[in-house]
């Protein structure tokens, strides 16, 4: 059984050293000054570009805005479900939001770009509907369900005495859940936005089919961004083996890997330190 | 005890079979090999590899005993390849310059060109767009990032949406050599997965412009439109259609070739004669090229 579970940690070494491996001719033969350069232009007849910096940008404007729309629905959500709904209410509620979680993302790209990429287009009076804004969006939606039922996990374990102490000295309900149940769930609340952001980062298919991928260095939602997941997707196919264009896309895959490492570890972090 | 008899008895029960199988394999392997047809080998072309390699697996599916590899590389390698004699056929998307026909003739091989497929690109917008006609340098000044505005083209007061296929297409590296003349794309250049997502969004966002191969343009008439192309200033403006690819009269096209030592004969010819045929063809149409007749 020790071994079973070791495996999965086994796995996580073996997935950064293979990475590692393949990344390492790019280092060799372009350096690390090649990486952190501002222009991704891989095919081209002047010459390659492999700055990574731009995806970066693009993963990250897409992940903090799908975190900042995915939070207030993911937390109230929650809090409703554990707090304020009826048991009725509940079994019908619990369903549908793992249902969201389940939907495929080349399903929910399909629906982007069909109809959240002309609303975007229209709200904001732009000439394309594909921007970071609408990529975000759509994994808003895939991050709501995680958010909601970690958070809807944390406060469901605050002890029953917090709340009736709350209660006794006169405080009302929605007092109750706001000023005692959820800060002191405030830790789980944390960890299930990081874990959240750690499923947005990573996702790719529907971002590739909605943000239109154009490797611009800008922080504004307004814009297309390319990301780093899509970047790997749509270059890895036809990429020749071995070649330096193939290394800096597994430098990709570190930087990635790293994020959400990095997230995850944060993430317990928090959740231990109760 | 007696779980692991039995697990033993199974494992040599399966070596036997796996055996007698092997043998029996081996002798009809044996057989089939005197009767074999020579394998023939196709280098060359990046952009037609997959067509290619499309032609061979039919062929091979249809043929079984036929023995078809391919390989990319590159036209100018593959011509190389053929005057070495380390390629039977020599894929390429180019004419062979004056320099590599005469190298072959000092070696003694009069190379054929075989056209077996067509490669047209069609330039889109959305139908409201009032440009109905553009020169090659003026798509290429919107691809590079040097016009971004309808203005600068004779059109209205809008930002131009610049999209593009993937980095890893065929359709962009031809894209890229033929109009834009090896220059950049620019970075605002949307670059879409699919030639689908081209024309959904063309035929959405009233100032995006974009390229598909020409048969995939064909079928969605209606929802975008086709600009006349212009191959400069002087030139007329053509509009992109299956007949005027053939005629060479649209200039963003161009012949794929299959290009062989001296006649084609024996396998060779059966295998152009395959890309030629009606079903052949086909394929070619699927890949998303222009057929040749």
């Amino acid at each position: 059984m020790t071994g079973a579970a070791s495996t999965a940690v086994l796995i996580v070494i073996l997935i950064f050293f293979f990475l590692g491996r393949e990344a390492l001719p790019f280092f060799k033969e372009r350096g690390i000054s090649d990486l952190i350069g501002t222009r991704w232009m891989p095919v081209s007849f002047q010459k390659e570009l492999y700055g990574v910096i731009p995806l970066i940008t693009g993963s990250l404007v897409v992940t903090v805005l799908a975190t900042i729309i995915a939070i207030p629905f993911g937390v109230c959500g929650a809090v409703y479900v554990a707090e304020i709904a009826r048991r009725g209410e509940k079994e019908f509620l619990k369903p549908f939001i793992e249902l969201l979680a389940g939907i495929p993302s080349v399903v929910l790209g399909f629906f982007g770009l069909m109809v959240v990429a002309p609303l975007v287009k229209e709200i904001f009076g732009l000439g394309s509907g594909m921007t970071a804004l609408t990529g975000a969006l759509l994994l808003a939606l895939m991050a709501i369900p995680t958010i909601m039922s970690i958070s809807e996990d944390a406060i469901t374990s605050v002890p029953e005495s917090y709340k009736e102490a709350s209660l006794a000295l006169g405080a009302s309900r929605l007092e109750t859940i706001w000023k005692v149940t959820v800060p002191a769930a405030r830790s789980g609340i944390v960890a299930a936005v990081m874990l959240g952001m750690g499923r947005v980062i990573g996702e790719t298919m529907a971002v590739m089919m909605v943000t239109g991928n154009a490797a611009i260095l800008t922080l504004s939602p307004f814009e297309s961004v390319r990301t780093m997941t899509a970047t790997i997707a749509a270059e890895m196919g036809e990429v020749a083996f071995g070649s330096v264009h193939y290394a800096a896309l597994f430098c990709i895959g570190l930087i990635l890997l790293a994020a959400t490492f990095g997230l995850n570890v944060v993430a317990q972090r928090v959740l231990r330190r109760k | 005890m007696d779980r692991m008899r039995i697990t033993l008895r199974g494992y040599a029960a399966v070596l036997t079979a796996l055996f007698v199988f092997v043998s029996i394999g081996g002798f009809f392997g044996l057989t089939l090999a005197a009767e074999r047809p020579k394998p023939v080998s196709i280098k060359g072309s990046d952009t037609m590899v997959q067509l290619v390699s499309s032609w061979a697996e039919a062929f091979m599916n249809k043929y079984p005993e036929a023995d078809i590899s391919v390989t990319g590389g590159g036209s100018g390698t593959g011509i190389a390849a053929l005057l070495n004699g380390t390629t039977d056929i020599c894929s390429a998307s180019r004419d062979m310059k004056e320099k590599e026909i005469a190298d072959a003739r000092a070696k003694g091989i009069e190379p054929t060109r075989n056209v077996v497929a067509r490669d047209g690109i069609a330039v889109i917008v959305n139908p409201a767009n009032p440009i109905s006609e553009l020169t090659q340098e003026q798509i290429a000044k919107i691809y590079t990032g040097a016009y971004t505005n309808w203005t600068q083209l004779g059109g209205p007061d809008h930002k131009i949406i610049v999209l593009s296929r993937e980095s890893s297409s065929v359709t962009y590296v031809f894209f890229q050599e033929h109009v834009l003349k090896l220059k950049d794309y620019t970075v605002e250049a949307r670059l879409m997965p699919a030639t689908s997502a081209i024309v959904q969004s063309v035929g959405a966002d009233k100032w995006a412009i974009g390229y598909v191969g020409l048969g995939y343009a064909v079928e969605s008439k209606g929802k975008v439109k086709m600009l006349a192309v212009k191959a400069d200033a002087d030139a007329p403006a053509v509009v992109p259609s299956e007949a005027t690819v053939i005629s060479g009269t649209y200039s963003i096209a161009r012949g794929l070739y299959l290009y062989t030592k001296g006649t084609p004969e024996g396998q060779i010819k059966n295998f152009i004669d395959f890309c030629l045929s009606p079903e052949g063809q086909k394929i070619a149409v699927e890949t998303g090229y222009v057929p040749v007749k």
